[in-house]
Order: C-alpha cells, then structure tokens, then sequence
C-alpha cells in the first residue's frame, strides 16, 4: 500500500511543479516526473509477489506469471511521453530564442 | 476483409508517404492530401450506409477474440462522427492550397494534418480504452505542433500554454486508465462496461469517471479549463483552426465523454440525476461565461474561439438532458456546430489572407469587395445563431425540445436567452468586418478558398433542408447508439462474426 501512496506522491510533486514553477524547464520535468510516477502505477498493478515473469520457456511451466498486459502499455506510455518531452523542449527552445528568458511571467504576448 | 481499419490506416499512410513526395514532386502534395481526404469521405458515407444495415460492425486487430486483443466497434455514432470529421478535413484540405503557400515546409503541415485526421478518426471507431488514449495523443501531439507552426512569438506561447493544458488531461486520463485496469483486469470497452455492471456505483466509480470528467473537460475547454483554447485556436493556421475548434474538441472531449458515460460507464438520467445535473452545470456555466467574454474581444479569431467555447456548452446540455431528444440534439449539434464554426474560421482564414490583419476594429467594408466570403460568414453565423431552415436551427430545436420532455422549462428558456450572446457578438464581426463604411485594402479570395467556403454553405443549407432525413439516418441512429447504454457489450460481442 505504502509503495502506492508514493506514486501518488510522485505524481503530486510533478504537478506542483506544473502548478507553481515560473521556470519553463521545471514545467517540463514536472510533466516527466508526472509519467513516472503513472508508469510506476502500472508496473505495480501487474505486478504479483513471488510470481515469474511471463515468458513460457517450457510448455509444462506452472501458470503464476505476474500480469503482462500493465508493461506493455507502459512501453507505449514511454514513448507517447517521449514524444510530448521532445516536443515541448523544442516549443521551450524556440521560445527562449524569441523571447531570451525561461521565465512564464515574462512570456505574456497573448491576454484577454 | 473489411473497411473499418482504413479510415485511421490512410490517413496515417498518407502522412508517411508525403514527407516522401516532399523530397521528390512539392507540386502534386496539395492533390494528393485532397484526393486521400475526398476518399475518406466517400468511405465515410459508405460506412453510413453499411450501419443503417448492420448496428454494429466488430473488426479484431490480429484477429484476437474481443476480450483478449483490440477491437475497433463501428457503430452508428462511430460512423456519424466519421462523416462529420471526414467534410471538415476535406473542405480544409481545399482551402489550405493557397492559405498554406506563404508558410516554409509545406509538406510538414500536411504530415500533420494527415496524423491529426488519424488520430480523430482512431478515436471514433476503436473500442478499447488504451487504444483511445494512444490515438488521443497522436491528435493532441499533431494539433500542438500545427497551432506552433507560424514559430512567431505568440504561436510558440499559445501551443506551450495548450500544451501543458493538454498534457495534463491527457496524463490524467491515463491515470484513471491505470485505476480502471487495476479494478476490472481489461481494457476492451464492452468487456470494461460488463465488469463495471458487477462493481456498481462504488465511491472508486465515481473516482475514475470524476476523473475521466476532468481530462476530457480539459480537451474539450469546458469553462474552468478553457484559457487554452482562446490563444490556441487563432494561433494554428486558418484551415487548423477550423479543424480544431470544428471538431477536434468534440471528438477529444464531447465523444469520449459520451460514449464512456453512457456507454462503458452505464449511466443514464433514471440511475445518476446528480450525474447529469453537473454535466447541465458545466454546460450551462460555458454557454455564459465565454459567451459574455466573447462579446468584449477585438479580434476575429479570438472571438470565434471564445464562441466555440460558449457553443460546445450546448452540446453538453444537451447530453446532461440525456433524453432521447435532448442526446439526439447534442449530437445534431455537433455537427451543425462543426459545419459553422468550420466556416466562421475559414472566413477568417480567407480575411486574414486578404488583409493581413485580424483585428476587427481596423477592418471595414470587407462586405462588397468579398462577397462570396461576406455571405459565406453571414449564413455560417445565421446557422449558428439558430434561424430557420439553416442546420443549427434544428440542433438547437431538439435540445429545447429535449429540455421541455424532461420538465427543465427554465432550462430551455435559459438556453434560448443565452442564444442572443452568440447573435451579440457575431453580429460584432458582421458590423466592423463586413458592414462598416470605408474600405481596408484587399485582394479577393483566391478560388480554392471560395469553393471550400461554399462546400460548406451548400452542406448548411442542403442539411437544413433535409433535416428530418438527416434525424432518420445520422443522428437518430447515433443517438440510439448512446442511449442503449451497457447493451452496447452485448452488440459488441455478439457482432464477432459477422462480416458483410
């Protein structure tokens, strides 16, 4: 139970970070800390004490395998959040080229 | 074989072939991106025609048996939102050719806009929960991306605030999916809505769907979450914006959040009434706050942004109504919504190509010089607004209707006064746009951009017409589709083997 609270802990500190940061970088490793703390979710969610990994080496194997599905959608989550990371640095880059700071209450063009 | 795997497979092909085409022949991308989209509509009416035969059409990824593998269920609602997809994309895929010849890299736009039209349709039709997350993000990616694509300073910051905006429904939508695998040991919608039948309305039910709410009203820009969509929508290119706000937010937010509650979820008026009291809430709040916030706003984009905002409110009334006439009129709306609004931002494309500039104060007497697309406007804002026999007429109808069946009569009086926000400030852009005395220079609207314009016209005229065809074979069907609810699983697996 006390390893559950600490992904919920872990995705609490990513969106604080998200919520009250002004440095576009720490936004963006709030969003990182945020995938890992789902990713970490889904492993424990698969996950069964004392079972095998689920890989069927001979065909007269006993059937206790931890659930094989969670790490499976965790490979796609990783590279969705590849993708979204890679994403927005780029926007961050272009946008420190633009306005010369990483600082949110600085970048203020768009109001209303 | 069967069709249904092809309106997300060519779209994604066409988007990994025209990076090569980029390479080799530039000229022929524009005819290439218009011939995939005029076949994806043309597929998208034959899969309409196929559903009012078949309710349900079942295709297994792999050929795995549903429970086991990823199964894409076309259903009625599935080919509505198709079709309606499929006319914006392909009317914007016209209007781009001559919108997009002053940006760099035009071969990149139309990867994106190809990817974006997979990920809407992937949405549509698929029938398992982390499958719609995977498809939700390959739309959301592609839209964040096309609204930075200027790179200017103000489209790098509104596609980083929608960014982390979008990021974090998406990644709350993948929590809730974690929490919802953990409790029900699937992910295929059917097998979820069987199992979810057996758990009831548990506190760690109404959790997970508090939490689906939140993501999909992020998506969507219900009122508390909106401030992305104001600054994102008028950054994306002209043709963009119209995809986005026409039905990018509806099928992210308005599909998902009805096919899960209704469908995977179970609900209905007679078992949640608070359930759908809030959806009436988060309607009715969107419908007033963006409407009066939109009423203040000097730029034409903007202000069309702050409009979709207001105007997909109605579609969440009318699903909070949750009769048959209040779903089937959110459903009705959505399209006439998407035909509108679609427009609305291609007169404002076709606007800004002629002047240069978006700020209705400095703009006058748009009205004679541009007249295909002054009338474009007026008919767009008409249908929206509400007036007969134009297609928003009859969405707005049936959500009264809906309202007056199920006894809410203040309900449908509110929603009849706050109709007059939307003829307020529309008739905003009409007075400093189109009527004003005096003359902003411009060149008229190139050809491509007329006749995507008057497409859609001739689709908000000729639907408005034919409107009770349209509630026969769309939306009626469509809307059966939500309201059969959990029954929804039975169709699914019993659709297994059937094959046309």
């Amino acid at each position: 139970m006390i390893i559950f609270l600490s992904c919920i802990i872990l995705f609490l500190i990513g969106l604080y970070a998200i919520v009250t940061k002004r440095n576009l970088i720490k936004i963006v490793i709030g969003f990182a800390l945020i995938e890992y703390a789902i990713n970490l979710l889904f492993a424990l969610i698969g996950f069964r004490s004392g079972m095998l990994a689920p890989i069927i080496t001979k065909v007269d194997m006993p059937h206790k395998f931890v659930d094989p599905i969670p790490q499976a959608l965790v490979l796609t989550a990783i590279v969705i959040a590849l993708g979204t990371t890679a994403l927005m640095l780029t926007v961050v880059l272009r946008i420190y080229n633009r306005y010369k700071t990483f600082d949110i209450a600085e970048i203020r063009k768009l109001k209303g | 074989m069967t069709f249904i795997p092809l309106f997300f497979a060519i779209p994604l092909a066409a988007a990994f072939i025209i990076p090569i085409l980029g390479k080799i022949a530039k000229s022929v991308i524009w005819i290439f991106v218009t011939l995939v989209s005029f076949a994806l509509f043309v597929l998208a009416l034959y899969g309409t025609a196929v559903t009012q035969q078949f309710p349900m059409i079942v295709y297994k990824m792999g050929n795995w048996p549903p429970p086991l593998g990823i199964v894409m269920a076309f259903d009625s609602l599935s080919a509505f939102m198709v079709l309606v997809i499929s006319i914006l994309v392909f009317a914007g895929s016209i209007f781009s050719l001559r919108y997009i010849s002053h940006y760099t890299g035009q071969w990149k736009f139309y990867t994106l806009y190809m990817l974006i039209t997979a990920g809407m349709m992937g949405i549509s039709i698929t029938g398992d929960l982390f499958n719609m997350f995977v498809f939700l993000e390959i739309a959301a990616i592609s839209s964040y991306a096309l609204v930075a694509f200027g790179v200017g300073a103000e489209e790098l910051e509104a596609s980083f605030k929608y960014m982390v905006m979008g990021e974090v429904g998406g990644l709350t939508f993948l929590l809730s999916i974690a929490l919802l695998y953990a409790k029900t040991s699937t992910l295929n919608l059917a097998d979820m809505a069987n199992v979810l039948q057996v758990v009831g309305q548990t506190p760690f039910f109404w959790l997970v769907l508090g939490m689906m709410l939140l993501a999909f009203s992020i998506k969507a820009a219900f009122v508390p979450f909106h401030s992305w969509l104001p600054d994102a929508h008028p950054a994306a290119p002209a043709p963009i914006s119209s995809l986005l706000s026409g039905i990018f937010i509806k099928v992210l937010g308005m599909y998902t959040t009805a096919r899960l509650v209704f469908n995977v979820f179970g609900l209905n008026r007679a078992n949640a009434p608070v359930f759908f009291n809030v959806l009436i809430g988060i309607g009715l709040l969107s419908i007033a706050f963006a409407g009066i916030t939109a009423l203040s706003q000097k730029d034409y984009k903007r202000l069309l942004g702050y409009s979709s905002v207001s105007q997909v409110g109605y579609i969440m009334l009318g699903l909070g109504i949750g009769n048959y006439y209040g779903v089937a009129g959110a459903i009705f709306y959505i399209l006439a919504h998407a035909l509108g609004k679609g427009l609305l931002f291609l007169t404002s494309g076709s606007v800004v190509n002629a002047t240069g500039t978006r700020d209705i104060t400095k703009l006058a007497g748009l009205g004679e010089h541009m007249s295909t697309t002054a009338w474009s406007f007026r008919l767009g804002s008409l249908s929206l607004i509400g007036l007969p026999p134009l297609v928003g007429f009859f969405a707005k109808y049936l959500i009264i209707l809906g309202a007056l069946k199920a006894g809410f009569w203040w309900l449908a009086i509110v929603a009849i006064a706050l109709s007059v926000l939307t003829l307020g400030y529309l008739l905003k852009i009409e007075n400093n746009v189109f009527m004003k005395k005096g003359r902003t220079k411009a060149s008229k609207a190139p050809f491509t951009m007329r006749i995507a314009m008057v497409f859609l016209v001739v689709l908000i005229v000729l639907l408005g017409i034919g409107f009770q065809q349209i509630i026969d074979f769309l939306v009626g069907p469509a809307a059966n589709a939500l309201l059969r609810g959990v029954e929804y699983a039975n169709l699914v697996f019993g659709s297994v083997g059937v094959s046309f």
